[in-house]
């Protein structure tokens, strides 16, 4: 073991397959390209174990850090590098996003086959990937920076894959600039750590931040700055509402971007920046909010959600809730934790409800589904081990991670016992959406193209069952070991097991909780599919208020999109950009316009005027040099007074 | 001879006498409007100033007057064959050799 782990080589991999694939794609053959799209993060994935290897055989010391001979920025004080950090936080990540995505790589195989663009498609995937593990590996905040507005752009090409069907493109728009609103949080945060600490790397701050002194002011504006970006990539309140749009691109899309891997980056960063977050409790106070909010919120208007893909968009934001509220307890190794579990479940349940709409020909209403468990046994049976490791029944994965969220939060005592109840009431929610989107999807009668689902290819199946088997095995490490190993890199208030009686009691609450929603479920879309209807007849307030995401969109629309298009188009389009910019524009053409149309009377050709103007200059020259003017204005002036009678 | 030149004419009347020719060249320049009478007065204008020239160069005993006559009047030989032959050129061109109507650079 030479210590090295060509870390470098991680992000690079499936750089090079974007470049192989973007570039030569679309005169290879199909084949190649699977192999190159295949190859590429199977090898970074490859590099990732390695790196894991050495550090559990040869002890490797942690952080390992590899930073690049050439420096990028230099500029007086300010001296940023490449850097890739190594720590046990990142490994943690690189093995998620590599992993699950060398998986659902393996699932498109299947899934895009027969589609246009299926080099292109490929060629995203992989420049995904790439800027993903940059973001992973990051030691500093600017290079972090670069990975984060490069999955935002694999994401914008992603969701408007199908780019001619105006929505998609709409949504990959949507999606872009909901998501600049928090980078503008995440500069300004930025530029703030570099006047107050005059580093962005991630250990100097640390190092610096560990002098007395910084609590609370500057650093709580840092915070809620990288905060408010953290909100807009993973889709928290108030910056949700790209994400249900996001579905628009194809469903493995959905899976390892939007539900996986990208959208955590934000939980991802928080912890990254977590020593920031210590040092302010009000910023963390926020962070729990937004999340257990976010939670709530999107866990309600997911009841009533009829689209598959969007229950799932919905609960992802839930679950992304679920993970805030872990950091804003400062119980990050408790929201690693349910990353990683989130990772497995939400990709499967992805990958699920992509073979049932591919397998039914492209419909996703789930109320034209139904009966499909006979007909789709693996997608059937691995969807199942999904809902129940997300409504969190032992011994699937969800179970351990939002019970050790939910712990924490009670934990704290005081307001964070509301936290707990809220969290308690969103594990309910979630346990009813999935059984419902479970019934109606796969038990209830079939109907329409649901009666004649051609079958799941090996390719897709595959990665189901994998990702089923950690969706159920994903959480026995538990959480103590695994706050354990997190320790170093997110500091040593993990989760303190120490009150086994009440986690106890805490973990039955939530399964039992979990057991309700599960009831109820039953209740109303197995045993009487016709009360659901009679349910929203009887409150259609409420209902409607439901099905239409509360009216945030349109709320949005009325108070920022309007008027911004408003001042876009009449002030700043208008006033300032035809009639000052274009009316300086054109009051400089006029003068030159007139002034030459006066002028050019001079040009007229005719020769003897030309010689007259001549003629006339130069006396005019021998008049200036040759009378002594300085004499004669005097003179003349004093004329003029005796001539005018005085 | 040189006692008559430099005692009994003075110096004023040469110059006067130069003025009154080039000044008659640009009022023919000007007025005229057979292209080769404007011709005409720009030889008359040159001489003029070669009238003046003889008349300091005599005054001051400078001979590099004299020396500047002598250029001059080499350019004026040149620009008579050139310009002649613009005018031949013009005439076989346009058929006139009023100023007025050839007014081709006219924007």
């Amino acid at each position: 073991m030479n210590g090295y782990l060509y870390l470098w080589l991680i992000p690079l991999l499936p750089f090079a397959g974007f470049l192989i694939n973007g570039i030569l794609g679309r005169s290879l053959p199909r084949a190649l390209v699977t192999t190159v799209a295949i190859l590429a993060p199977l090898a970074a994935f490859g590099v990732v174990l390695n790196a894991a290897w050495a550090l559990w055989s040869a002890h490797l010391p942690l952080p390992y850090v590899e930073t690049c001979p050439v420096g990028w920025i230099n500029a007086g004080t300010l001296h940023i590098g490449f850097s890739f950090v190594l720590d046990q936080l990142s490994l943690v990540m690189l093995l998620v996003v590599t992993g699950v995505g060398f998986l659902i790589h393996v699932y498109s195989i299947g899934y895009m086959g027969d589609e246009e663009g299926y080099s292109r498609y490929f060629s995203y995937l992989n420049l995904f990937l790439f800027f993903m593990t940059v973001l992973v590996l990051a030691g500093n905040a600017l290079l972090m920076f670069v990975g984060w507005e490069g999955v935002g752009l694999a994401s914008y090409l992603l969701i408007g894959f199908y780019f001619h069907k105006n929505s998609a493109a709409d949504a990959g728009k949507k999606a872009f600039i909901v998501n600049r609103i928090g980078d503008v949080g995440f500069l300004i945060g930025m530029f703030l750590l570099l006047a107050n600490f005059g580093t962005l790397t991630f250990s100097e701050i640390a190092a610096k931040l560990a002098y007395p002194g910084w609590q609370g002011g500057v650093v709580t504006v840092i915070a809620l700055c990288l905060l408010l970006g953290a909100t807009g990539k993973s889709a928290q309140l108030p910056l949700y509402i790209w994400l249900p749009d996001a579905m628009e691109g194809p469903t493995p899309v959905s899976a390892l971007i939007h539900a996986a891997t990208m959208v955590t980056a934000g939980v991802y960063m928080i912890a990254r920046t977590h020593v920031l977050f210590d040092h302010s409790p009000f910023a963390l106070g926020v962070v729990a909010i937004v999340g257990t909010a976010t939670a709530l919120f999107a866990a309600v208007i997911a009841l009533v959600q009829n689209d598959i893909k969007r229950v799932l968009a919905y609960s992802t934001i839930s679950q992304l809730g679920y993970m805030f509220l872990g950091c804003g307890v400062a119980a990050y190794s408790a929201a690693i934790f349910h990353l990683v579990t989130h990772a497995f479940f939400k990709a499967l349940l992805f990958l699920a409800a992509g073979a049932v709409i591919h397998a039914i020909g492209g419909e996703q209403d789930l109320r034209k589904m139904g009966g499909l468990w006979k007909k789709l046994p693996v997608t059937f049976w691995t969807m199942t081990a999904a809902v129940f490791a997300i409504a969190g029944f032992f011994p699937f994965a969800g179970f351990f991670s939002k019970d050790a969220i939910l712990y924490a939060a009670f934990a704290q005592g005081g307001s964070g016992r509301i936290l707990w109840f809220v969290g308690l009431v969103t594990a309910l929610l979630t346990s009813f959406y999935m059984f419902r989107l479970w019934y109606m999807a796969f038990l209830s009668k079939p109907s329409g193209k649901a009666a004649h689902p051609h079958a799941t290819p090996l390719t897709m199946a595959v990665p189901l069952l994998i990702l089923a088997l950690l969706s159920l095995c994903g959480g026995w490490i538990g959480i103590e070991r695994f706050s354990a190993f997190l320790a170093p890199a997110t500091g040593a208030r993990a989760v303190e097991a120490g009150n086994a009686h009440l986690e106890l009691i805490l973990s039955m609450a939530a399964v039992a909780v979990a057991l309700l929603g599960w009831l109820l479920a039953d209740l109303i879309y197995r045993q009487q599919p016709a009360r659901a209807e009679r349910m929203a007849a009887a409150l259609p307030g409420c209902y409607k208020l439901l099905s239409n995401k509360f009216y945030v969109d349109e709320i949005y629309g009325a108070t920022v999109v309007k008027p911004l298009l408003g001042v876009s188009k009449y002030l700043l389009g208008w006033v300032v950009d035809t009639g000052l910019l274009g009316g300086t524009a054109w009051l400089l053409a006029g003068i030159a316009t007139f002034a030459g149309a006066i002028l050019q009377r001079w040009q007229s050709g005719n020769l003897r005027s030309y010689a007259a103007w001549l003629a006339a200059g130069a006396a005019a020259v021998l008049l200036f040099v040759l009378v002594p003017w300085s004499t004669v204005w005097p003179a003349s002036l004093e004329f003029i007074w005796k001539v005018a009678g005085h | 001879m040189s006692s008559l030149f430099s005692q009994e004419v003075p110096i004023s009347w040469y110059l006067l006498l130069s003025a009154v020719l080039f000044s008659l060249g640009v009022i023919g320049f000007l007025i005229k409007r057979n292209l080769i009478t404007v011709f005409m007065s720009i030889e008359l204008m040159l001489n003029a100033v070669n009238l003046s020239f003889v008349t300091f160069a005599h005054e001051w005993h400078a001979v590099k007057g004299q020396i500047f006559v002598f250029f001059v009047m080499m350019v004026a030989a040149a620009e008579a064959a050139v310009g002649l032959a613009i005018i031949i050129a013009v005439f076989r061109a346009r058929a006139t050799l009023a100023v007025d109507r050839i007014d081709l650079m006219k924007l």
